[in-house]
């Protein structure tokens, strides 16, 4: 029996790098595993069961007066039938993108300046980053991106956000936000609250929405530095009236991200989920990086592309509700391709353009390129794709803007009722 | 059949004549095995035989009962079990007869194989009368016989485990080994032998150390024999004291004092193969003691099965000053001998451990140390006192090492480029190292790296990569840690200036001529992978820089040449490293969406690569380049099918390495990776994975740790593929389900229970995966009939009681999924179930967010399936 070996690493670290990759390697797996279970349980539970719960309890700030505008009643009947919980959780893959799609205010784009810019209307500089909801429950705090997957998990100081809290962290107390969560400086930043401390801002004006943003979200410590109860940083984004000293501030003025265009809110709104006329994406150079569509490369395509979907009579029609019919698909290609009812397909739109009468859309010079990337939920908006070709040929400039809310100035005021198109 | 020759001739040093010798030998073992191995125990009782024949019986006899391989092992038990018993008798009265051979190698062959045969036998109540007739009559055996008794007993003990040997028999075996060992025993062999069998035998000593008298007696007889003339008795002696002081810690007390001195002389005075064991029975106490603490640590109520006796905290006014000693006798040339294993080392490995144990405590013992000897002209003297500040960095708070360090940094840098021994530099450079490691980063206060500082410190270290490669190796491991310290930094990194230029001089050190020497070049590239992954939003334009000059240097390893075995595997760590290097850039670049996209441009050529570098062998995958796969597959997702058709074989072949069963996990871990990448695209090569995955299961070839991975695979593969999966449904969920019984009941060691609750959670996984996959299909009620297996299971490991979290998250996860899928057609049968109601509520009211997640899920699909 030879002495027995007792020799010990000398000037070593305890771990490998091989063993370290292996390791980070299998965490990785784990949690793509995780993420994916989740997805298809539509594990939203916070969300979902949330929702449900909400209609019961009251508002607890009952001295503040609501406006309520016209139509929100029916507008909460439709959203509290979107969040059933039943047909949400029998969803799987595309179905659960297209469901968290759907919980999330989209604005239109701007192909044309509405009235009352400067009175009826809010705007912003858009931080660019991943837009998000933020939902703080049970002392956890959990983002999800557009397409349903968890981008973070972790404590924060919004309300129920951490274990810390207690007396406020009934089980009634939740927050959910509308984010864009900016990489650069790991900042969320809200963009619309749309549940607070238990109480639901849905149908709410995106005036008071805001005021009570702003007013909220600095009091509850949720703007401070990370520390070990609140990981990351929240910040409220300058919001202001849409005249012409606030469109010039929104357009040109210092903010702590990277723009991503201008967003217009109109101050009567609702939160309404889904493609709303009533909030606006617009962008130039000048307040975006990315102004023309890139492809999945990166790169600009010489030809403007477009996502439609494919309906049952070969029809191909945009995500609006009620859809724009955009031409219709060659038999030919339908069947070669293989391609079904409901697939989205991309097109080029070829040198014949868009053609217009009496400004509705007539013709589309539409190219068949495959089909789209299967992480798309929808199919372009119209208003997308005309600001997409308007931006190749006749862009809307923020003079255009300017000049409206002066022309605007000019002119007797307009009788101050609004449409809502809800 | 007359072995001798044979025997000979299987020694031979002409190639041929060996080559025939050994293939009659095998034709002779499986025309006849019992003729063979009778005649190979003959050939080795044989006083006639010439010793070589006689020790290569024995030695082939003995790789007749014994392997390497967990299935081959199996393999040979069983086969000896079978074997005709009264050859068996035979062999084993030849093998005891030649205990008492005057040839010693002889008896040393013989008594390996007795215990051989012992390990097989015992455990099946057999040969009951061995321990007795090694012992009826040792004491009136000539020298030479009782010394190979005594062996035997060693090896027995080493051979089978305790409870096989009866109390009473091992109060025999103890009472012979230690008057074996006894002063009275006038023959050094014989005592040697003894102090040797005892150390084996201590860990069937439990009975024995519980009783005062008879543990007083053992520890004098081990003690007394640290005294022996015969080095090699005290080296033997001071191996069971080590032995000792980990198997029977909470046994010492009353002997530490004692030992302590026996100790101290023995590492100041005695040979260095003692004074080495002398060191490693402290080291040994605060293994112990580090864990006993870390238990206490870890549990509020601070009820440790063991309780510590801070043995080393009351030791070190004394143990301190003798491990600084040994810190001076230091080696020229150790940091260029990868094999060195010497008194000072030793020490300063045990200086590390006291730190460990006692945190601030060692300070003031060992700064007066530091301050007296880091400016001495003899670099003996600098370089211990430089070594024992770097052992004390990990342990005492920072509050109390921070003032230090910062009074130390400059020293320390301007002795990194300027000291002129190469040792000294070595250790500065490692002192640095552990200075980042534990006292920078974003836990500590109060940072001793500030922007006056940083360029200094990263200008040091790159130019003290150009040193010798033990002294860059040590810069690199400096850099590393420097780098981790900024890994949650937040948007901006205080490394982002010398971004280019690490990247530069790391990459510079892997082409060094000496880049092999002192492990330099992985050094480097692990260090560059580390910057790479704490690397924010700013440096990524650089990183992605570096994809070309990686795929580079990886497509110059793969150029077609003849190499030698030697060459191969150079080119296979290179591989490896660079492999390595690119699955760490993927997994940065594929996090983030916009840097995703600039890095795909490289996708196809990275891909063509690894692929490359498959085809540099012939039967195995390379690892690492698995691993790269699995994060590629990740960032590309479901473009990733264009590879497929060329990858299958690889992917193949990587699931068939029962070998090198890491290979193999990885590649299911990789499988996994594709299947979400290519959810239903993956179905064309799901025959062959899943075919091969249920092949891998019923293997007992393959590693354990291997299974739990494939089972999570599969619910990976019907989560991608939905009810396609239904092919394979019966055979997985048939294994599924003889995995479950298998691991509802745990009895074994916490290292048994934690690959359990790893098996459990893969059962789990598969399951969730399936009811998923299945979810809102047509095919659904296929899942009918293993509802009640499914929550029988959940039900049974729920009252087990010993799942840890991740099973419970999983588990109840699982109950979720089932009543989702199934809905009301399961509705009873989870009514029923004890989950539903006691599981369910206890993970409602978990302080876990994942268990309480999954749990309201549950609730939520349960309530669910019921009302419908």
């Amino acid at each position: 029996m030879a002495p027995h070996d007792i020799r010990r690493p000398f000037k070593r670290a305890a771990i490998s790098d091989q063993q370290k990759r292996r390791e980070l390697s299998l965490l990785r797996q784990a949690q793509n595993r995780r993420d994916a279970q989740q997805q298809a349980r539509c594990l939203a539970s916070s969300i979902l069961s949330l929702q449900s719960a909400a209609p019961e309890s009251q508002p607890e700030q009952s001295d503040i007066e609501l406006e309520t505008v016209p139509g929100a009643e029916k507008e909460s009947e439709a959203f509290s039938k979107d969040l059933d919980v039943r047909q949400a959780s029998k969803l799987r893959g595309p179905e659960v993108r297209k469901w968290f799609a759907r919980q999330l205010m989209l604005p239109e784009w701007m192909i044309d300046v509405p009235d009352r810019l400067a009175q009826d209307w809010y705007v912003f500089a858009r931080p660019a980053g991943k837009r998000c909801f933020v939902v703080s429950s049970n002392g956890t705090t959990v983002s999800r991106q557009r397409n349903g997957s968890i981008l973070h998990h972790f404590p924060s100081a919004l309300p129920a956000g951490a274990k810390i809290r207690d007396g406020s962290g009934s089980a009634q107390s939740y927050c959910i936000l509308d984010c864009i969560f900016h990489e650069l400086d790991q900042t969320y930043y809200v963009i619309d609250m749309v549940c607070w401390n238990g109480y639901s801002l849905y149908d709410c004006t995106a005036e008071f929405r805001f005021y009570w943003l702003n007013s909220k979200l600095e009091e509850s410590g949720a703007c401070n530095a990370p520390s070990h109860y609140h990981k990351f940083r929240f910040s409220a984004v300058p919001v202001y009236n849409c005249d012409q000293s606030g469109l010039h501030a929104a357009y040109t003025g210092v903010v702590p991200y990277a723009k991503d265009g201008l967003l217009f809110y109109n101050k009567h709104a609702l939160y309404q989920t889904g493609n709303t006329p009533l909030a606006l994406v617009w962008k130039d150079e000048n307040c975006s990086q990315y102004v023309i569509d890139t492809d999945g490369k990166g790169e600009i395509p010489s030809q403007q592309q477009v996502v439609l979907e494919l309906q049952d009579d070969r029809k191909l029609v945009t995500s609006d509700d009620p859809p724009v019919l955009f031409g219709c698909l060659d038999g030919d290609i339908i069947e070669k391709s293989g391609l079904h009812t409901g697939n989205l397909l991309r097109f080029a739109i070829g040198d014949g353009g868009l053609s217009f009468v009496e400004g509705k859309l007539e013709k589309a010079d539409l190219i068949y390129l495959g089909k789209s990337n299967r992480a798309r939920a929808f199919a372009d908006s119209y208003s997308k794709v005309l600001f997409q070709f308007m931006v190749r040929h006749s862009p809307l400039k923020i003079d255009d803007l300017l000049a409206s809310i002066n022309s605007a100035n000019d002119q007797e005021k307009t009788p101050s009722d609004i449409e809502m198109v809800g | 059949m007359e072995v001798t020759q044979v025997l000979l001739n299987a020694q031979s040093i002409d190639g041929t004549v060996r080559k025939n010798a050994e293939e009659s030998l095998k034709q002779f073992q499986e025309q006849n095995l019992p003729g063979f191995l009778l005649s190979l125990s003959g050939e080795l009782a044989n006083e006639e035989k010439p010793v070589e024949t006689r020790k290569l019986a024995g030695l082939i006899l003995k790789n007749a009962l014994d392997a390497k391989e967990e299935h081959r092992k199996f393999e040979l038990v069983q086969r000896w079990l079978s074997l005709d018993g009264n050859a068996k008798s035979q062999i084993k009265a030849g093998l005891l007869k030649t205990l008492s051979s005057p040839v010693s190698d002889a008896r040393s062959t013989a008594s390996q194989v007795i215990a051989k045969v012992a390990g097989i036998e015992l455990p099946h109540k057999q040969w009951p009368e061995l321990v007795g007739s090694l012992l009826s009559n040792v004491h009136q055996l000539p020298a030479h016989a009782k010394q190979a008794t005594l062996e035997t007993l060693g090896y027995l003990c080493e051979e089978v485990s305790p409870d096989v040997i009866d109390q009473d028999q091992v109060n025999k075996i103890l009472t012979a080994v230690v008057q074996g060992m006894s002063a009275s025993e006038g023959n050094t062999d014989v005592r040697l032998a003894a102090t040797r069998a005892l150390y084996n035998a201590l860990g069937f000593a439990q009975a024995n150390f519980s009783n005062d008298m008879e543990r007083d007696y053992l520890m004098r007889v081990v003690c007394e024999a640290t005294l022996s003339p015969e080095v090699r008795i005290r080296q033997a002696a001071f191996e069971c004291l080590v032995s000792i002081s980990s198997t029977y810690y909470e046994k010492l007390a009353p002997y530490i004092q004692d030992i302590f001195n026996i100790t101290a002389k023995a590492v100041r005075e005695d040979e260095e193969p003692v004074a080495l064991q002398a060191i490693e029975f402290w080291s040994s106490i605060c293994d112990e003691e580090i864990d006993i603490l870390e238990e206490y640590g870890g549990d509020f109520t601070g009820d440790s099965d063991i309780p510590c006796f801070y043995f080393i905290k009351q030791a070190i006014p004394a143990l301190v000053p003798m491990l600084l000693e040994t810190l001076l006798k230091q080696e020229e040339d150790q940091d260029q001998d990868e094999g060195a294993w010497n008194i000072a080392m030793a020490g300063g490995t045990c200086l590390g451990l006291v730190a460990r144990t006692v945190g601030d405590d060692i300070v003031p013992l060992v700064v007066p140390f530091i301050e007296e000897n880091v400016t001495k002209p003899d670099w003996r003297q600098r370089e211990a006192a430089t070594y024992a500040f770097g052992s004390i960095l990990e342990g005492p708070s920072p509050a109390k090492l921070i003032p230090l360090v910062n009074v130390a940094l400059n020293f320390m840098l301007s002795a990194l480029t300027k000291d002129p021994n190469s040792h000294v530099k070595d250790t500065t450079a490692w002192t640095l190292g552990r200075i980042f490691e534990f006292l920078h980063g974003s836990a500590v206060d109060s940072p001793i790296i500030t922007q006056a500082n940083c360029q200094q410190i990263v200008a040091v270290l790159l130019q003290s990569m150009k040193d010798t490669p033990n002294v860059a190796e040590k810069a690199c491991g400096a850099l590393y840690f420097l780098a981790q310290g900024y890994e949650e930094v937040g948007p901006s990194s205080p490394l982002t200036p010398f971004f280019q230029e690490i990247v530069q001089s790391l990459l510079t050190v892997t082409h060094r001529e000496d880049a092999r020497e002192s492990r330099l070049r992985t050094a480097a590239y692990e260090t560059l992978n580390e910057v790479v992954r704490c690397s924010t939003d700013e440096t990524a334009p650089l990183v992605l820089q570096l994809v070309p000059v990686i795929i580079m240097e990886l497509h110059n390893t793969v150029e077609g040449q003849k190499l030698s075995s030697d060459e191969r595997e150079k080119q296979s760590e290179l591989q490896g490293l660079l492999c390595g290097c690119l699955q760490v850039i993927i997994q940065k670049l594929g996090s983030s969406e916009s840097t995703k996209y600039l890095f795909l441009q490289y996708a196809d050529q990275i891909m063509g690569l690894f692929l490359s570098v498959f085809a540099c062998r012939s039967a195995t995958v390379h690892e690492e380049a698995m691993l790269a796969i699995g994060a590629l597959a990740y960032a590309t997702g479901p473009d990733f099918a264009k590879y497929m058709p060329e990858f299958y074989r690889y992917l193949e072949m990587g699931l068939q390495n029962f070998e090198e069963y890491q290979v193999c996990a990885v590649t299911v871990g990789v499988v996994g990776d594709i299947c979400r990448a290519l959810e239903e695209k993956v179905v064309p090569y799901c025959d062959g994975i899943m075919t091969q995955l249920l092949k891998n299961l019923s293997s007992n070839q393959l590693h354990r740790s291997v299974k739990p991975p494939i089972f999570s695979c599969f619910g990976d593969i019907a989560l991608a593929v939905g009810e396609y999966f239904e092919k394979y449904l019966m055979w997985a969920m048939s294994a599924l389900q003889s995995a479950a019984e298998l691991s509802t009941h745990t009895t074994g060691d916490d290292e048994l229970i934690e690959y359990i609750n790893t098996l459990r959670n893969g059962i789990l996984e598969a399951y969730s995966g399936i009811f998923q996959g299945f979810k809102n299909s047509p095919k659904t009620q296929l899942l009918i009939p293993y509802a009640p297996h499914i929550l029988q299971f959940l039900d049974g490991i729920y009252m087990e009681k010993d799942m840890d979290d991740v099973v419970m998250k999983t588990a109840i996860g699982v109950l979720g999924d089932l009543a989702d899928t199934l809905g009301s057609h399961a509705a009873s049968l989870i009514q029923q179930s004890v989950s539903s109601k006691d599981f369910l509520n206890e993970c409602l009211s978990s302080e876990d967010v994942m268990i309480k997640e999954s749990a309201e899920w549950a609730k939520l699909a349960i309530s669910r399936a019921i009302s419908v």
